[in-house]
Parts: structure tokens; C-alpha cells; sequence
């Protein structure tokens, strides 16, 4: 019936003096695939233990399907917790792991095997039943411990950065998995990572949190693209922060004096009055550059550095005294490509929707 | 070939390393066990002393009712010790090891403190409590008495007659097995709560999380997993307990009266009074027998 697989409505959590989790209010819609996202320390896995029951609220409200949680403790909460260590019981089998949960609901032996054996099914790992879990690899030990969520049917699935120990290689490998078998079981995940492309390559929706608050939430796009403040921009890949004043403003555009120097041209897509402190975000990867000016609005400047990563290659470009823009170009791989050089003068150049004006 | 002398000087060096303890253990340890073993098969002379003439008769002897019986009653109280002692311990140790990390060393500090005085001194303190005379007595025929007096002549109610009656007499705490066992589990819990102590410190607290999360209530996940994970704590904890208290001496001998004794006090005797080496070299070493084939088979069971 509920609308939303979890709400949480003004919930905060302080330990003494600490506050881990500030007024923080969520909805997360049925089977979707939800990030909790943030630096160390920001609150995003106090919120998921939290939800979890294994901290209760200081102030505030967590539904469950509808259902107020209140100090429901966690062993009658209708979610499963994958850790971010794993936890497996180092003391029984994989078999015992996964069949742990079903036991202590009392489901009859014959469905347990069942069950048991189609949850290792799913996360690829059948015929492992009796080996210790310190006998499996690391990436084996992170299935074993989603099977061993998975196979009780939560509603929610609940993931504390479960792919943190895992090298990069198959933690690529395991986020396009996690998602996939997302999809496929129709669960809601609600996902604790402080890895911001993990976050944006697997989630439908993600909450950006700091210091225990909520910034922002939205789709990956949304985040990305039309961050509200600068903590969420800079957060969430590379981004340039002009400082400046409202000059002037126009039906569509404002326009802001950089530095006391520069003018640049900014959609107006939120409300600002001319003298405003304001900073404009703008992407490396958006910014292009040319040996001559493509269009009025096209900004000089002076190439410092040439850094060479391999897909690309970055430039720092000084734009004033004090700023000093950092752009990606993609590199081809061609001769076509045109190469600046430190000294080069440069014309930047962006289209319009590129650049965000944020205040604070 | 190059290999041999390396190999050879390693070994020598780890000769030279063991040699102290490996001198210790034979002269003060293995030559003295083996001449307790000798002698068991030995006979009393007839003015103390040993006759080497070669019998079994000190084990056969062993298996007099009399002996038997006291064997029967060191094993149960031993038993009952280490019980009492895992019941205790072993929730003291889970309450320091679930404190905040600053205050466990300040905790399992004071659990120590009464035990840097002398044993003897200890064991002597609660025969000051438990005699007829003494501290629970005084409390229990005194004040506690006069008091039921004062409530029974208020309010006549047939309970308060037998209590009255029953305060009017110390109570019969020293010389008794009880008073053994108190001796015991207070001389030994510390034995007890170090180990579970330690295992309860190591123990993953997100495994008792996991078990939460996966509908184990409160006593389940304490069986299902703290329970076995900390198993190896409560099983070095139980045999560092039951082999001392199945070996007490000094214990019985001074809470447990004329009648108590345990098979220390029977080995004591042999040695001291009635001046049988042989037969008390052979109780000796049924007891040795006894705690090794207990400590195996305790382990057996530990390790599944």
C-alpha cells in the first residue's frame, strides 16, 4: 500500500555532544536503487544503521512500508543489512550464513535448502554450501554476504559501502552486477558509498550528504548536472568555482563580474540581485578551448600547465590573479587535435547551460 | 650442501635458546615427577621411607570405597567450582569487555587488586566470615533476629515463628562442602574471567549485529554466535579453574573442617602424618591421570 519503501521525516541522531544525523528527511520510493552519498564522517552510515534499527533515533520519525519503526529492534524490522566487512559468522559454513536468517523465522527445512541453494544461484556462487567463509576470496565473501540478505526477501536491502574492500577491478565488476541483480529482484537498495562514481554509475536517485544533512537528492543526472550548492559540485567529479559579484541582470542571463575583472555570462536559473556574492560551477570537461575566439562571449587566458592522464588531457588556464580554471580535453589520439603549450594564450569557451551560478 | 651448516647452526642456536627452560623443566620438573612415579610403585617401610620392592598394591588401594568416595566428592566439588565459576565470570567479563575501551583496563584492574594478597590470607578471611561466630552469623542471630523478633511480636503470623526459630541458631556455613566451593569459586574466578575476558574483547560485535539484522533476537544471537565464538575463552577459563580447584589443599584444609576433605588433603596426609610416600605418590599421580584425560576430552569438545 505505502508509497514509499522508507521514509524518514526530521530524524536526527546525537551522540552526546556529536550530531551524526541533522534533521534529515527521505523518501525512498519502491524498488528503487537509492544512494546515501558523502565524505567520511558525514552522517550516511549512522542514517543506514539507523534504518537498520541498530541505532535509534534522537528525534524524528522512520517508516518501513508504511510502518513507523519507532524502537522497533532490528530483528523485526522487515530490511537486511549487508556490512561493510561482510560479518559472516566465521564459525559456520556458507551454507549455515545464508540459511541463518530463514532458521530464526522457523521456515521448514526442505524450503530453507531451496532457498538457500537459489540465493547462491543467484549471486553466482553454487557449490561453495560447505566451504568457511575465511576459505573464500574477498569478492566470494561479498556474494555470500548478499545472498545472505537476499534469500530472506526484505523489502529493503540495506548496503553499508559493500564493495569498499574490494580492488578496483572487480569492484566494477560487482557494481554492475549489484545493479543488475537489483533490477532482476525488484528489491529497494538503499546504498552507503562515499565513492561518487559508484554512486552515479549505479543508482536511480542519491541523497549528497555532509555533516549529517541531506544537500541534495536527485537522479545521477540531476546531481551532476544542476548541483544546488558548491559542496554537492565540487563533491561529485572536478568542477571550477569562480568567485564574483552580480553586475547586471537580464530577462534570461546575469551577467558577473569575476574577480573585479572578468565578466561572465550565466543562465539565470536561480533568483539573485545585482551586488550578490555569487560563484559560478563550471565542469573541466565542458569547458573548450581555441587559438581564437569562436564567439564573443569567449574568455582569454593563459595555458600554465599541460598535464598529460592518458584519456585526456588537462590544462590549467589562468583566468585572473586568482583563478585558474582546470579543463579536460578528450585526447583522440590524433594529429588533428590542437596542442597548446604553457605560455599559449587561450580562448575558453562553454555553452551557456554549462556554467551554474550558485549562492552561498 | 650449502644448506647443511645453516640448518645446523639454526638448530644449535635454538638449543641454546631452550637450554635454560629445557635444564629447569628437567631437573626441578621431569626428575622429580618421575621419582613420584617411582615411588608409587614402591612400599612403606616400616619406619617411614620407601621399600623397593615393585607393587601395584597403592593403586589397588585407591579403589577402597573410602577413597573412592573422596575422589567422587573432590571431582564433584571441582565441577561445581568451575560451574559457578563460568556463571559468574563469564557476565563480568562480557560487562568489562562491552565497555568503552578507556575504562576495561581500569576494570579488569580492580578484579585483580584482591588477589595481590596472599591466598592464605584470603582463604583464612572467609573462615572469618563463614565460622559460627562469624561475620554472617553475627548479622544473621543478631541483628536480623532481633529484628523478626520486634516484627513477630507486632504482627503474629505462623512465617515469622519458623524464621525466628531458624535465626535463634548460627548457621552451619564452615566445614561443609559449600564453604569449599565458596573458597574455591572466589580463589579462582579471576582464572575464569581473564580468558572469557579475552575472547569477549576480540569477538566482531557486527557478527552480533548480522545475527540481529537476520531476526536472531537477544538470546539467540548470544547462542548462536557469541556463544561459539567465545567458546575458546570459556574452555581455557574452565580448565585453568577446575584443575587447581580439583588439586585443593589449602582450601579445604582451612574452610572445610574435620569432615570435608578433598584428595589434596588425603595426598597431604600420606605424605605428612601417616608417612605412606608410595600410596600418596600414587593418589598423585590418579590425579594427574584424572585432570590430563579431563583436559583432553574438554578439548575434544571445544574444538567441535
Amino acid at each position: 500500500m505505502a508509497e514509499y519503501a522508507i521514509e524518514l521525516r526530521n530524524v536526527s541522531k546525537h551522540f552526546g555532544p556529536v550530531v551524526a544525523v541533522d534533521h534529515v528527511t527521505l523518501s525512498i520510493r519502491d524498488g528503487e536503487f537509492f544512494s546515501l552519498l558523502g565524505p567520511s564522517g558525514c552522517g550516511k552510515t549512522t542514517t543506514l544503521r539507523l534504518i537498520a534499527g541498530f541505532e535509534l533515533p534522537t528525534g524524528g520519525e522512520i517508516y518501513i512500508g508504511g510502518q513507523l519503526q519507532g524502537e522497533t529492534p532490528p530483528y523485526r524490522r522487515p530490511v537486511n543489512t549487508v556490512f561493510q566487512n561482510y560479518a559472516l559468522f566465521p564459525h559456520m559454513t556458507v551454507y549455515e550464513n545464508v540459511a541463518f536468517g530463514l532458521e530464526m523465522r522457523r521456515v521448514p527445512k526442505d524450503e530453507i535448502q531451496r532457498r538457500v541453494r537459489e540465493a547462491l544461484e543467484m549471486v553466482r556462487l553454487p557449490g561453495m554450501e560447505n566451504r568457511r567463509p575465511n576459505q573464500l576470496s574477498g569478492g566470494q565473501q561479498q556474494r555470500v554476504a548478499l545472498a545472505r540478505a537476499l534469500v530472506n526477501r526484505p523489502k529493503v536491502l540495506l548496503l553499508d559501502e559493500p564493495l569498499g574492500a574490494l580492488d578496483l577491478k572487480l569492484r566494477k565488476a560487482m557494481q554492475l552486477e549489484l545493479k543488475a541483480l537489483q533490477e532482476r529482484v525488484g528489491i529497494t537498495f538503499v546504498y552507503v558509498t562515499h565513492d561518487q562514481e559508484e554512486a552515479l554509475t549505479m543508482s536511480d536517485r542519491i541523497a549528497v550528504m555532509n555533516e549529517g544533512r541531506v544537500l541534495q537528492v536527485g537522479t545521477p543526472e540531476e546531481i551532476y548536472e544542476r548541483p544546488t550548492c558548491r559542496f554537492v559540485a565540487d563533491f561529485i567529479g572536478e568542477t571550477n568555482f569562480l568567485s564574483g559579484r552580480v553586475k547586471e541582470r537580464r530577462p534570461k542571463e546575469v551577467v558577473v563580474l569575476v574577480d573585479g575583472s572578468v565578466e561572465v555570462l550565466v543562465a539565470a536559473d536561480r533568483e539573485v540581485g545585482v551586488g550578490d556574492e555569487v560563484t559560478i560551477a563550471i565542469r573541466p570537461e565542458r569547458i573548450s578551448l581555441h587559438a581564437k575566439p569562436p564567439d564573443p562571449r569567449a574568455l582569454p587566458g593563459r595555458v600554465e600547465e599541460r598535464i598529460y592522464v592518458g584519456t585526456d588531457i588537462r590544462y590549467l588556464v589562468r583566468l585572473t590573479e586568482q583563478t585558474v580554471l582546470s579543463v579536460r580535453q578528450q585526447n583522440p589520439g590524433t594529429d588533428a587535435m590542437i596542442r597548446f603549450s604553457p605560455g599559449d594564450t587561450v580562448y575558453l569557451h562553454w555553452r551557456l547551460p554549462s556554467a551554474r551560478l550558485l549562492t552561498e | 650442501m650449502a644448506e647443511r651448516p645453516r640448518a645446523r647452526r639454526e638448530t644449535v642456536r635454538l638449543l641454546f635458546l631452550i637450554a635454560p627452560s629445557l635444564f629447569w623443566l628437567l631437573v626441578f620438573f621431569l626428575f622429580p615427577l618421575l621419582l613420584v612415579f617411582a615411588i608409587s610403585f614402591g612400599q612403606r617401610g616400616t619406619y617411614g621411607g620407601v621399600r623397593w620392592d615393585l607393587t601395584l598394591e597403592n593403586y589397588v588401594r585407591f579403589f577402597d570405597p573410602l577413597y573412592l568416595r573422596i575422589f567422587g566428592r573432590t571431582f564433584s566439588i571441582a565441577l561445581t567450582t568451575t560451574f559457578l565459576c563460568l556463571l559468574i565470570g563469564y557476565p563480568l567479563a562480557y560487562f568489562i569487555a562491552t565497555r568503552p575501551a578507556r575504562w576495561r583496563n581500569g576494570l579488569v584492574l580492580l578484579l585483580m587488586i584482591p588477589f595481590w594478597t596472599n591466598f592464605l590470607i584470603r582463604t583464612y578471611a572467609w573462615l572469618l566470615i563463614l565460622r559460627d561466630q562469624g561475620v554472617i552469623n553475627t548479622f544473621w542471630t543478631g541483628p536480623l533476629h532481633e529484628f523478626l523478633v520486634q516484627i513477630a511480636t507486632a504482627l503474629p503470623l505462623p512465617l515469622w515463628e519458623i524464621l525466628l526459630r531458624a535465626t535463634s541458631q548460627p548457621l552451619h556455613l564452615f566445614g561443609t562442602d559449600g564453604a569449599i566451593i565458596v573458597g574455591l569459586v572466589y580463589g579462582w574466578l579471576p582464572d575464569m574471567v581473564l580468558p572469557c575476558y579475552a575472547a569477549i574483547e576480540r569477538l566482531d560485535f557486527s557478527l552480533v549485529e548480522a545475527a540481529q539484522d537476520l531476526y536472531a533476537n537477544r538470546f539467540r544471537s548470544f547462542t548462536r554466535v557469541i556463544l561459539p565464538l567465545t567458546m575458546p575463552g570459556i574452555i581455557a577459563g574452565s580448565i585453568l579453574v577446575f584443575i587447581p580447584s580439583l588439586g585443593a589443599y589449602v582450601t579445604p584444609d582451612l574452610l572445610g573442617g574435620a569432615k570435608s576433605i578433598m584428595l589434596g588433603n588425603v595426598i597431604y596426609s600420606q605424605f605428612m602424618s601417616a608417612r605412606d610416600y608410595p600410596f600418596g605418590s600414587a593418589i598423585s599421580f590418579v590425579l594427574m591421570a584424572v585432570m590430563l584425560v579431563g583436559t583432553l576430552v574438554y578439548f575434544r569438545m571445544g574444538a567441535e
